[in-house]
């Protein structure tokens, strides 16, 4: 799809890096819609040029204002950090580089206040751009345009047509599907982006299914 | 491909200005009323402006403390009465400041086309509208006929640095502004696209090697210089120059210099300024 006038006047944005900044706020807006709980700790590994030039760029502080649910325009993303502390929520900040990552990628390892964890991977990828591309021990790609769910199911012939066919009762319609897996038999990971917002009500249906261990609905980034 | 040439013809044709077209165009694609987009539109210039009102306080400094203060500088001595310059090209240059600098201290600006390069368009727009007062509407279209170019550019070419080298980045943006300027000014939708061509043909090869990494250093002051040859070329055009080279074909060879570009020099930090001795001590100095 080419790109429209507000792709070139726009986005409204805090300085001074569309992908080291607003990109940042964004993977961290889209690890706590994946987290899915309220944030009690979290701890957040650079990589690539996010830990090479990452300080000058703000991006820390962009990662953690993400966390916070600010949106990239907000003046408050500089003081993230002190934010963050009033709030009672821990963030530690370490840097690795693992040799296939793309250059400005981030791992969030996040805690809720029940002491659910999750571990989020993503890359900013320009222009404010973002993609997660793992969650836990699985592979995915969501870039957070379209509302996405995410389930983690037993891999079994029939299930994906259990998923598909509760969509088409909710009139949810599928905008794409990937399924991945860690070895055949297993659990799978089954990542669809949809054109409907995805209701509760549809998703605890989707929990409900046999083979279903957990689904989650996460919202498109604005 | 769009060519931007579709949208002068068809101005031509319908005896409008390319701000509208832009925008006619746009609410077809996005499926909006034209109201909608110009109140899209006019929240970026209201951000513009801001930005350019609190860089000129001088109060921002960037995070790692290179960069800050000189739109001030500019500003004052514009004030003075002492430009060798003059008010217009002197404000312009004060108003491109203003607006990198907020953006290299974290503060609220609009991409116009990145964040690097956002200081460029609010400073010729703005600086235009001292000169003409022009209403709000016709700012607002004038900012189309700016946005309507990038799209062609993003389309054919590129508007980022790591793809593109800082041709992309400044050299859009001094196209885009020139376009606007000239609009602003009265000229013809030809005298428009003519005023891109030559504002984007100053910054062909122009690679993009920020030292440390960082959008300051040389990013804040190419904005400013950005400015000026966006003025420039509009003044050029405006007195009956033409560009010898069409539109197109500049934003076709821009990306064709851009993909020969090593990558060193396209936001990597490992070529350019970044590497100078200075450059190299201040990177050292700062992570
Ligand atoms: S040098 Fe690079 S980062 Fe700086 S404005 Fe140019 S393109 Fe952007």
């Amino acid at each position: 799809m080419g790109s429209n006038v507000f792709d070139l006047i726009g986005p409204i944005m805090v300085g001074p890096s569309s992908s080291h900044t607003a990109g940042a706020v964004r993977l961290g807006a889209m690890a706590l819609k994946i987290l899915g709980g309220d944030l009690a700790e979290g701890k957040i590994t650079l990589h690539g040029s996010f830990a090479e030039t990452g300080k000058g760029h703000g991006t820390d502080l962009a990662l953690v204002a993400g966390l916070l649910g600010l949106k990239p325009d907000d003046e408050r993303i500089v003081e993230a950090k002190q934010l963050a502390q009033a709030k009672g929520i821990n963030i530690s900040f370490e840097k690795s580089n693992p040799p296939d990552a793309h250059p400005n990628s981030v791992t969030f390892e996040l805690t809720d206040k029940l002491g659910k964890q999750v571990r989020v991977f993503g890359s900013s990828i320009g222009g404010g751009r973002i993609i997660i591309k793992g969650i836990n021990e699985f592979n995915v790609e969501i870039m957070g345009d379209y509302p996405t769910l995410v389930i983690l199911n037993r891999d079994l012939p029939g299930v994906v047509a259990q998923v598909t066919s509760l969509l088409a009762t909710t009139q949810i319609n599928i905008a794409q599907m990937r399924v991945s897996r860690e070895k055949r038999g297993a659990k799978a990971l089954t990542v669809v982006e949809t054109d409907q917002t995805i209701e509760p009500a549809a998703l605890e249906l989707m929990r409900k299914l046999p083979s279903v261990y957990q689904a989650m609905a996460i919202e498109p980034l604005e | 491909m769009r060519t931007f040439e579709e949208w002068v013809l068809k101005s031509q044709t319908e005896g409008l200005k390319l701000g509208q077209i832009v925008l006619h165009d746009q609410a077809e694609q996005l499926d909006k009323s034209e109201q909608e987009l110009l109140a899209r539109m006019r929240e970026n210039l209201v951000v513009m402006r801001e930005s350019v009102r609190l860089g000129l306080t001088g109060e921002r400094r960037s995070l790692s403390g290179l960069v800050g203060g000189d739109a001030l500088k500019v500003e004052q001595r514009r004030a003075s009465g002492e430009s060798l310059v003059g008010s217009v090209i002197g404000g312009a240059i004060a108003k491109a400041l203003a607006v990198a600098e907020v953006n290299a201290s974290m503060g609220k600006i609009v991409a116009a086309p990145t964040a690097g390069s956002c200081g460029v368009l609010p400073a010729v727009l703005l600086t235009a509208e001292e000169v003409y007062h022009p209403n709000e509407e016709d700012l607002l279209l004038a900012l189309f006929t700016a946005a309507g170019l990038g799209v062609v550019i993003a389309d054919r070419a590129s508007i980022s640095g790591a793809e593109g080298g800082c041709q992309a980045e400044i050299g859009s943006a001094a196209g885009m502004a020139a376009a606007a300027a000239v609009e602003l000014a009265g000229g013809s939708p030809r005298q428009c696209s003519d005023a891109a061509a030559v504002a984007m043909k100053s910054f062909l090869g122009l690679v993009c090697d920020p030292v440390a990494g960082l959008v300051e250093i040389p990013c804040v002051k190419r904005n400013a210089i950005a400015a000026s040859v966006a003025l420039s070329a509009a003044e050029m055009v405006l007195s009956g120059v033409f560009s010898a080279i069409p539109l197109d074909e500049v934003i076709d060879t821009m990306g064709e210099i851009g993909r020969q570009m090593p990558c060193s020099l396209k936001e990597t930090a490992q070529g350019g300024l970044a590497i100078t001795p200075t450059g190299r001590r201040v990177q050292a100095d700062f992570l």
